[in-house]
């Protein structure tokens, strides 16, 4: 973070584009905002092709020979398997309605993240390569020859977009740069050309059932820590099972959710509500990873890893899956685990055992969204919840990418909101809902070397969250998403410090009154239940 | 280079159709052969691209969603924006078909000092957008009166409605002048904003040059070098009833407005021009969002390499077993 820009700096934006053609601009890897390459031990594991040493900053990328061959037959197959690559690649009319819609290009003013001009890298190939016209005009009908100029620049500018579709509600055609990101990604994989930020959460995802590479027994470790806290701020001992068979839901949630700070709070939150409902659920250490950032390198790679959720859920007897919070883990849930490992057809319509409740919209996943379940909880009366144990938050409420606009999940997690907490205030309606922007940390872009971009694609999010700051007093920015607890927080610190992320479950476990509870003077945090006037949240 | 070129390009058409009239009498060859080729070129691409977009399979479900799932029963659904159902669905499309919804959410965004960003509403685009489509299809409709005989009741009431202001004679069309009027500000800002200026290219600037071309030989015609009408609806009737005749008594005004019209007719399916089909097609918009609850089959759906459970507790057996996880082999 020391080496970035001062915020007063990095917000005098140039959206001016350069005189010079964008085809004729060669990229330059700028420090900040590539990822390093993914190691060759973690491609190995998974037998991804290439593995080498490299630096995206080489001349010498140490392609495989017949790499050019490669990307047009790969370009070729994906063409004809998904009408949304190739209608994508066709239909564009050049309208402009999605260039300042981008968070990246709002707080960049790079031209090539727009998203017009983003998915214009990609088209730009297939027009030279696989039309007519784009062969006889060339250049001039933006048509152009795969070289290793072009492979650097999908490289940086395909690691620069974090899929979250919000250019996708403002085209006119619906063309989706997720999509279009998602198929340059793929390409540059075929070569071995992707970053360690999104394969080594993969390989370990394989390997240990999490992104984080926890193994079974450091999972408990960190369990018994939370258990320990939530103890001591409640005085009960709640008792979770893993890997059990014959419990009637498993739970899955983003590893992030049990390893740091915020999510360990959102957990606690689950497991405080899980105890106090008396649920018969089971955690899985083989499948404890919701998010999947297969997602982020290939349709095959998501497959590989979601596979665990239902083998598992079918492996231990469960009726069926509840989620945790989490945006990306909610894609594939909602978009692709069905269609990918379905069909689910030794799992049940889900029910919720405390109100009975059909989860009709889930009948054929057979898995539910927490806020969906919670939802109904309160709207039943059976949780007893005391807002004001949250009157020292003032809340605003991020929607996540992929839950907004893959799902639409946009009620459930403002009703439990306004629920659990009595002060609850709107960011602007251009920043939320379909049109919420991205914590810019989302489709594996989440790391420290990509600080600069990381701040200027936050930019919009956290301008928002400084508007209700300033005309609220808001001091917590809620979310459900696990990428954004850690992403969000990061942002916060550098545009608004006196803002902090929490998930929505957090909040529920402090508002809940659990049965033979003590007194409560602290939230799940630590911190103090009741704030003297004034002072700031720590 | 790429405005130049496409201007260039457009005027070299009207020079060509201009010149082979006027100095080669060249009628049959533009009213006869050029217009039955460009509509035959138009009829068979347009099917092949589109049978080609339908042969790619859709292998997920990917609908951007825009409203308020369908969930808990309480819980109101934004059925337009984010449909569940097939009608749902019809709902969604006709709202992006005939209204451009998508583009109605259109905002500019301002970086001020602060720096604080605010989001404008920006109808401008969507405006002129439906303002030139809808224009474009009446002023089509309308031409239908030169391909029947009898005119059909419905076409000349929309004829008539067109030319309701009754200014001048011939009356002025209203269509005339938003189409007009639309395809310039589309030019304008596609000109003027840094941005699209440097994301536009020949296949941007040509159609809209073309259309701009059909639009302003159109009107010359009508108001300025008349034609005889008579004629002209010969020669559309000749065509349409595959007995083409020609006759030296229409002016060259309409060779030009045909060769234009013959072009982008010709030129259509190769160009971006296609989003009229591909718009229907597209799997963001013309799907359901009722992905939990039936699922969708992906034809070309193949087997992977997973890690499974027995392989997972064969490396971590003992330290399972260690913390008490139960296992599968003791």
């Amino acid at each position: 973070m020391s080496d970035v820009l001062k915020p007063a700096e990095l917000s005098k934006i140039n959206y001016k584009p350069p005189r010079k053609e964008w085809m004729k601009t060669p990229v330059n890897f700028k420090h900040g905002m590539y990822i390093y390459p993914a190691k060759a031990k973690n491609l190995k594991y998974l037998d991804m092709p290439n593995p080498r040493e490299w630096s995206p900053t080489d001349k010498d990328w140490k392609l495989p020979e017949n790499w050019k061959e490669i990307v047009l037959e790969g370009m070729r197959e994906r063409l004809g398997k998904y009408r949304s690559f190739k209608i994508f690649m066709d239909i564009c009319v050049r309208c402009g309605a999605c260039a300042d819609k981008c968070h990246f290009f709002i707080g960049g003013g790079d031209p090539k993240n727009m998203p017009v001009l983003r998915a214009e890298l990609l088209r730009s190939i297939y027009r030279g390569h696989f039309t007519k016209s784009g062969k006889i005009f060339g250049s001039l009908n933006g048509a152009r020859e795969l070289t290793v100029d072009v492979l650097k620049e999908w490289f940086y500018y395909f690691y620069q977009c974090t899929e979250c579709r919000r250019c996708s509600v403002f085209c006119p055609y619906g063309i989706d740069t997720a999509e279009i990101t998602m198929m340059g990604r793929e390409l540059l994989n075929l070569l071995g050309c992707n970053v360690n930020w999104v394969i080594e959460p993969v390989a370990n995802c394989y390997r240990t059932g999490n992104h984080l590479g926890i193994q079974p027994h450091a999972l408990m470790d960190m369990f018994e820590m939370m258990l320990d806290d939530i103890y001591d701020r409640t005085g009960i001992r709640v008792k979770p099972s893993f890997n059990r068979k014959g419990a009637e839901i498993l739970f899955v949630t983003p590893s992030a959710d049990y390893f740091a700070e915020p999510g360990i709070y959102t957990c606690m939150g689950y497991l405080v509500l899980f105890h106090e409902l008396g649920l018969d659920y089971t955690w899985s250490t083989y499948a404890s990873e919701g998010g999947n950032f297969g997602l982020f390198t290939s349709h095959e790679m998501i497959k590989r890893l979601n596979a665990k959720i239902y083998a598992e859920a079918k492996r231990l007897g469960v009726k069926w899956i509840l989620g945790g919070e989490c945006g990306h883990m909610w894609r594939v849930m909602h978009q692709y685990m069905d269609t990918m490992n379905g069909p689910a057809d030794f799992l049940e319509e889900p029910v919720s055992p405390v109100t009975g409740t059909k989860f009709e919209n889930a009948k054929s996943t057979k898995m539910v969204h927490i806020t969906e379940f919670t939802a109904d909880l309160i709207r039943n009366n059976k949780l007893k919840l005391d807002p004001s144990r949250n009157d020292s938050l003032r809340v605003t409420f991020h929607d996540s990418c992929n839950p907004a606009r893959a799902m639409g999940i946009l009620e459930e997690p403002r009703y439990i909101i306004k629920n659990v907490c009595n002060n609850f205030y709107e960011m602007p309606e251009n920043t939320i809902r379909e049109q919420t922007f991205c914590c810019a940390g989302g489709a594996g872009l989440g790391t420290d070397e990509m600080m600069e971009t990381r701040m200027r694609g936050g930019l919009p999010r956290a301008n928002a969250v400084r508007h209700v700051h300033e005309k609220y007093g808001v001091n917590r920015l809620a979310c459900i998403c696990a990428i954004d607890r850690a992403t969000l927080t990061t942002l916060m610190e550098y545009w608004v410090p006196e803002v902090k992320v929490t998930g929505v479950h957090e909040m529920v476990g402090n508002a809940l009154v659990m049965e033979g509870e003590k007194e409560r003077t602290l939230t799940l945090r630590g911190d103090p239940l009741k704030e003297t006037e004034g002072e700031v949240n720590v | 280079m790429k405005l130049l070129f496409s201007f260039i390009t457009v005027l070299l058409l009207v020079i060509i159709a201009y010149a082979g009239i006027r100095y080669a009498s060249l009628y049959y060859v533009f009213g006869v052969i050029i217009p039955y080729a460009a509509v035959g070129i138009f009829i068979t691409g347009f099917v092949y691209r589109v049978l080609k977009w339908a042969g790619s399979p859709v292998p997920f479900r990917i609908p951007t969603t825009c409203g308020q799932e369908k969930s808990l029963p309480w819980i109101k659904q934004n059925k337009l924006d984010n449909p569940s159902s097939t009608l749902g669905v019809i709902g969604r499309m006709s709202l992006e078909i005939l209204f451009f919804r998508s583009l109605l959410r259109n905002t500019k965004t301002e970086l001020r000092e602060g720096p604080s960003l605010a989001y404008g509403s920006d109808k401008w685009l969507w405006l002129a957008g439906l303002a030139f489509h809808w224009s474009f299809l009446i002023i089509l409709i309308r031409h239908l009166r030169l391909f029947t005989e009898p005119v059909p009741y419905l076409i000349t009431l929309l004829n008539n409605l067109d030319a309701f202001l009754q200014i001048g004679v011939p009356p002025l069309y209203i269509t005339d002048v938003v189409l007009l009027a639309s395809v310039s500000y589309l030019f304008i800002r596609r000109v003027l904003i840094p941005q699209f200026r440097y994301i536009s290219l020949i296949s941007d600037y040509f159609p809209l040059f073309l259309i701009l071309g059909i639009g302003i030989s159109g009107i010359l015609m009508r108001y300025f070098f008349r034609v005889n009408l008579i004629s002209v609806k010969e020669l559309v009737m000749g065509l349409v009833s595959f007995n083409p005749q020609v006759s030296a008594d229409i002016g060259s005004i309409f060779y030009i407005h045909i060769m234009l019209i013959a072009t982008l007719f010709a030129y259509f399916p190769f160009s971006k021009l296609m989003h009229m089909g591909g718009v229907f097609l597209s799997p963001t918009r013309n799907l359901a969002n009722n992905n939990r609850m039936i699922r969708h089959i992906n034809p070309w759906n193949y087997p992977v390499k997973v890690h499974t459970y027995e392989e997972y507790e064969d490396e971590f057996r003992d330290k399972m077993k260690a913390v008490d996880i139960p296992v599968e082999k003791e």
